[in-house]
């Protein structure tokens, strides 16, 4: 039917090579990256107008985001275009395996060929092993997968490459063809693999990255038509990493920082919208006095230290607060309601959030709200309202006439004469 | 007449502009005495100070979270363990009352503050409160002028922000005020006798009384005025009215002795007194004997341990060390009054003779009231902060006073040198000047309030009124004699001089509170040349404590951490800043001092699964748990007789002192901290000494061990062999019979022998003892009185 090439690829780059279906997995962090460009044939006699990719459950369960595009164009003018991808049901799926289709633009009709480029990440799918080290110890971690792509379709030609943070792998099962050199580990080429085919791998390496996780963020963002977008977001932060192992001897840690601690972490960057101010940090227990503000035209960006390293298994929950031009986000639109366009992710880099709640505050008096979240695939938040700008003028008046209130009482008690004999 | 109405009108257009001055003036003080307590703020941040007011602040919060039912009846288990402690009954709810209602106030009115913030602020708000009720208590005693001034110096005190900064959420950031506004009230009661201001004099003391333990202060001070006034035959209906809301037994006696006195002849008078004063003396002797027999009962006498130190100011230290190891129990030093108070300290003996004249009742309180509090300060440190309200009164009378002479000197002799120029007898026309004013001053007053009151309201007679009376008490002593006038010249000089001494006093004021008292101590701040260095290491263990541990573990540490940790960290407590269980506390001071395996077993007999303990050798943070060491011993010792402070003893030079104390963890005769010469030179002596002597001098000092460096096998040159001629030298200071010169010869005689004692010894000691230092610089003169400030500094 198709040929179908896999190559999971743990760095950005994409390799296209049309006469080979290629896996890139890229490791080199917490979060798995994989990249897989396929080159798609109908072989069938009936047009087909989706493609279909196949998970198994376990990944299913963890996989963050599947993007999908295709290249148009021919050699220096080649532009990717985003495809839509769906989550489907095929009644024949083996083992719980999860389908989701990518729609193209054109249907392929019978012999004819596409390449596509898909991405796909996995979050919380590197188990440490062992499960507790010690201050001095580094973290190996296991991938599990497999060798061949799990597809439902026949595979003519498939590669996969595996890239490691550094050349410490512990051990790597063989599906031969496999080699090694460096931090790439090569399985395949493979060839005429029937559908569902899975050959299990299991890859034990060191990874010492930040393994942070926001267990739970809820993020506020207050509107206030005076000219101000007070952002402030709750983090429950953890280290999902292998679990630390007796004592933290705070000496060695600060004393030697290149062999203590390598699996801790105690900086992480956010990158915030350009032009923010009044940034803060702290906790429930006051400011946490050791973060850096680096402010660009582009981005700016936040380096946070929470107030102690933390090591696998360890929390810390603090609060990031900030300020931010409204213009910059509050759009007025051409039925004349206000809308405002937001970006709705976490603003901390290489770090996976759990469970997400955003509440858009908006100004008292704005009626008929309504919100549009485009997902899967745009981050941005809309959120649409009505609101006159009278409404402004309210809290200011009431202060106004309070004050005012305290002075006829202050001038009519000086003036009345509340005695009942007149003397 | 129109001239007299053109003259009234004038008048009564100065007092309103007088009126409307003293309103801006007292608003600024105010805002001065709540801004120069932002300093904490700025400089840090906000958030709660030191160990008690996390306590307060953990109170509160439990109060607007479950409201006022649940806090009274309030049992914590999270303290203490496994005793628990009732919080709702065992505090003093004023604060936290006050600090919740602020915070309820502000929230039902939309604005959401949090109760952090609140609890910071309410110091600074109260100060403010603070300074307006020593405007009204002053004004009581001597005037607006002086009420203005005192205002002005109690906002700036350094002693009372000492107690009061932004974040300092303790008992005293409102007792202090509810303490000046009961003093007020008293003393408006006893000049107005009204009674309206009588019931509000209880219910300030009542709510003083729910503030802090400082009441006390009070229940004392008033019936010792009022005794005072009784025995000087100062008794009126006035006095009677502000203190029987009080409390009534003896001043009704007083008040009916005085009443049958008005009814009876004077010889049934006294029949009728011989009779009362025979029942009256059985009955007391009666009752005395109950007491005393109630008291004797009672093994403290009936006394709180703190209110015994105050009465004998040894006795914590020779009976509870644990209130006598808190540095705030300690009696201060002289400098401490110099921080503390400043400048007062000169204007409060000026004060007090203004008081004298002339002598009123509620100046006799004022006096009083500065007596008492000198003594309680000098007792204890922390009693300073009673003492300041005091110290601001009288300096504001004596300022106030001062000012009002000598700008009444200058006023008086202006218009004449500008009318005309000095001919003739200056000290005749000035005196007629002073007979003038004196005239115009005692009925320009009356006149105005004969004139006023025909058409003014009742509120406003009222008012006057009280005018009237201050008015009486300083017009009385211009026509008792003469207004002191003082040549121009020296006026102007000294308003110069005193405004320089105002100067110096809020120069002080700011830089003692910017510097000295405005840091957290949760938080450290230094300044190193490469910067600016923060050290949260306490957060940072609070904070790790609560995300990182079991909600119901517990955690050991001496009490100093207890209120920190159940606050920041939520975690349970064993022992925490409310002492109230000694046993407890040295149960965890034995842990603490005894060996792993013992301390183990007592810590895992209190279900402890975490001990916090402070380090600070690393960093060079003095106030680490090393420090504290000696005083666990001393509490442990107290109550488990098999700890013995004279087991932790550990002699040596001074140069290991730090690092016996924080490697071997045993106590040390003499540390780096070279702060007493003496003592070191004792030690010295015992080094130099023959082996009996020694003997004898080490045995006095409880010694058991004596660590010494010899370094002459190895070749190490830095040895107590190097240092053993300042050794002689420091104990030479002290004790003359250590003579360096009967150490030099056997030493010069010892560099012949070619033993490797003397070869090491040779580089160091035979060198010409003399320091190249020039005469008269300060190094060298440091050297001739204090050799061993030399050798440190070389």
């Amino acid at each position: 039917m198709e040929a179908i090439r896999r190559s999971i690829d743990l760095s950005y780059s994409f390799i296209v090579d049309l006469s080979m279906d290629q896996i890139r997995i890229d490791l080199t962090s917490s979060i798995v990256r994989v990249f897989l460009t396929l080159k798609v044939e109908n072989t069938g006699a009936s047009q087909a107008s989706d493609v279909l990719l196949a998970f198994p459950p376990t990944e299913a369960e963890h996989l963050a985001i599947v993007k999908a595009s295709t290249a148009e164009g021919k050699r220096k003018r080649k532009t990717y275009v985003p495809l839509s991808v769906n989550p489907t049901e095929l009644p024949d799926a083996p083992n719980g395996a999860r389908l989701f289709s990518i729609s193209l633009r054109n249907p392929l009709k019978t012999g004819e060929a596409a390449v596509l480029e898909v991405l796909y990440i996995v979050t919380h799918c590197l188990e440490p092993f062992p499960v507790e080290i010690s201050q001095s110890e580094t973290q190996f971690v296991y991938y599990h997968d497999s060798a061949t792509l799990l597809s439902p379709y026949h595979v003519m030609e498939q590669i996969t490459y595996i890239k490691t943070p550094n050349n410490k792998v512990e051990s790597y099962t063989r599906v031969d063809p496999t080699n090694r050199a460096g931090t790439e580990l090569r399985y395949g080429l493979y060839h005429d693999l029937p559908p569902y085919s899975y050959s299990p791998i299991i890859v034990h390496f060191e990874n010492n990255n930040p393994f942070a996780v926001v267990e739970e963020l809820v993020r506020e963002v207050e509107i206030s038509h005076w000219g101000n977008l007070q952002v402030r977001e709750h983090y429950k932060l953890k280290h999902a990493g292998a679990r630390h192992k007796g004592v933290f001897s705070r000496v060695e840690y600060q004393s030697r920082p290149s062999i203590s601690g390598v699996s801790s972490f105690k900086h992480l960057l956010a990158r915030l919208p350009p032009r923010v101010h009044s940034v803060y940090y702290r906790d429930e227990i006051g400011n946490i006095s050791s973060s850096h503000l680096r402010l660009g035209s582009q981005k700016s960006e936040l380096e946070i230290e929470p107030r102690y390293p933390l090591f696998g298994g360890w929390k810390a929950t603090f609060v990031i607060g900030y300020g931010l031009p409204l213009q910059d986000f509050l759009f007025e639109s051409p039925d004349g309601r206000h809308y405002l366009n937001f970006s709705f992710g976490c603003p901390l880099l290489e770090t996976v959030v759990d469970e997400l709640t955003i509440k858009v505050v908006l100004p008292e008096g704005s009626k008929n709200p309504s919100s549009a979240v485009p997902f899967p695939v745009n981050q941005q938040l809309e959120v649409y309202y009505d609101f006159s700008p009278i409404s402004m003028l309210a809290e200011p008046l009431m202060l106004v006439s309070a004050v005012f209130l305290f002075f006829i009482a202050c001038i009519a008690y000086l003036h009345i004469d509340l005695s009942i004999r007149k003397s | 007449m129109t001239v007299i109405a053109e003259a009234k009108r004038a008048s009564a257009l100065r007092n309103t502009f007088g009126g409307i001055l003293g309103v801006f003036i007292l608003l600024l003080i105010g805002v001065l005495a709540f801004s120069i307590r932002l300093f904490s703020v700025i400089k840090y941040e906000s958030v709660i100070h030191e160990f008690d007011p996390y306590f307060n602040y953990r109170v509160t919060q439990y109060l607007t979270k479950n409201g006022i039912y649940d806090f009274w009846n309030w049992f914590d288990d999270r303290t203490w363990y496994p005793l628990g402690r009732v919080i709702g009954g065992t505090v003093y709810p004023g604060l936290t009352l006050t600090a919740g209602s602020m915070w309820w106030l502000l929230n039902s009115l939309n604005i959401p503050l949090s109760v952090e913030t609140v609890c910071v602020f309410t110091a600074p708000i109260f100060s403010a409160n603070a300074a307006w009720a020593t405007y009204l208590l002053t004004k009581e005693v001597k005037g607006t002028g002086a009420g203005l001034t005192a205002a002005a110096l109690l906002a700036i005190v350094p002693s009372y922000i000492s107690r009061s900064v932004a974040g300092s959420y303790d008992n005293e950031a409102v007792a202090i005020f509810a303490l000046i506004l009961t003093f007020y009230l008293y003393v408006k009661t006893l000049n107005s006798g009204s009674l309206f201001y009588a019931t509000l004099n209880a219910l300030s003391y009542f709510y003083m009384v729910c503030s802090w333990g400082g009441y006390t202060f009070i229940i004392n001070l008033i019936p010792m005025h009022v005794l005072l006034c009784i025995v000087t035959g100062r008794y009126s209906s006035r006095l009677y009215i502000a203190y029987a809301p009080l409390v009534f037994v003896i001043i009704h006696v007083v008040a009916l002795v005085y009443y049958i006195k008005g009814i009876l002849s004077p010889k049934m008078f006294k029949v009728a007194m011989t009779i009362a004063v025979t029942i009256g003396l059985a009955v007391c002797c009666a009752v005395i004997a109950i007491l005393i027999a109630l008291v004797n009962s009672s093994p403290t006498k009936g006394w709180s341990g703190r209110s015994l130190s105050l009465l004998d100011p040894t006795y914590a230290s020779k009976y509870i060390p644990i209130i006598a190891s808190v540095s705030e129990h300690q009696p201060p030093t002289w400098p401490s009054y110099f921080v503390g108070i400043n400048v007062l300290a000169f204007l409060v003996p000026a004060g007090i003779i203004a008081c004298f004249s002339p002598l009123s009742d509620a100046s006799s309180f004022m006096i009083l009231y500065l007596a008492t509090s000198a003594y309680f300060s000098g007792v204890m440190v922390r009693l300073m902060l009673v003492l300041a309200p005091a110290a601001c009164v009288m300096s504001g009378i004596a300022l106030s006073e001062a000012f009002d002479v000598f700008t009444r000197s200058i006023k008086i002799q202006v218009p004449y040198l500008l009318d005309r120029p000095p001919c003739g007898d200056i000290n005749s026309e000035s005196s007629i000047a002073q007979n003038d004013v004196s005239n115009v001053d005692s009925h320009a007053p009356t006149d105005k309030a004969e004139t006023v009151s025909k058409e003014s309201s009742r509120k406003n007679q009222k008012k006057e009124k009280e005018q009237e009376i201050v008015e009486k008490v300083t017009s009385e002593s211009q026509n008792g004699k003469r207004l002191p006038v003082l040549p121009q010249e020296v006026s102007a000089v000294a308003i110069l001089l005193l405004t320089a001494l105002g100067g110096f006093f809020v120069v002080h004021c700011v830089w003692a509170t910017a510097h000295a008292y405005s840091a957290p101590t949760i938080v450290l701040k230094s300044y190193t040349p490469d910067g600016l260095h923060v050290l949260d290491d306490f957060r940072e263990a609070y904070a790790w404590l609560r995300q990182n541990t079991d909600v119901d573990d517990k955690v050991a540490s001496w009490w100093d951490y207890g209120y920190q940790i159940t606050a920041m960290a939520n975690r349970t407590v064993i022992i925490d800043n409310n002492t109230w269980n000694n046993t407890h506390i040295a149960t965890v001071g034995a842990a603490m001092s005894s060996p792993e395996k013992a301390a183990w077993e007592i810590f895992n007999s209190l279900d402890v699964n975490y001990v916090l303990v402070v380090f600070g050798g690393l960093v060079g943070y003095p106030g680490d748990d090393i420090n504290k060491f000696l005083w666990m011993v001393r509490i442990a010792g107290g109550v488990f007789p098999h700890i013995r402070e004279q087991d932790y003893l550990v002699a040596s030079w001074w140069d290991y002192g730090y690092q016996i104390t924080a490697m071997a963890n045993r106590t040390v005769i003499i540390d780096n901290n070279t702060w007493n010469n003496t003592h070191i030179a004792t030690v010295g002596a015992a080094m130099s000494s023959p082996e009996k002597a020694a003997w004898e001098i080490f045995n006095s000092l409880d010694v058991n061990y004596v660590l010494v460096v010899f370094g002459g096998l190895v070749g190490y040159p830095g040895d107590d062999i190097n240092k053993f001629l300042w050794m002689v030298r420091i104990a030479g200071g002290v004790f003359p019979h250590i003579r360096e010169q009967d150490y030099l010869a056997a030493m010069a005689s010892a560099s012949f022998d070619p033993s490797p004692i003397s070869s090491a010894v040779s580089s160091g000691i035979l060198l010409p003892p003399t320091p190249p230092t020039p005469p008269g610089s300060p190094e060298a003169s440091a050297t001739q009185q204090n050799p061993f400030f030399y050798q440190r500094a070389s």
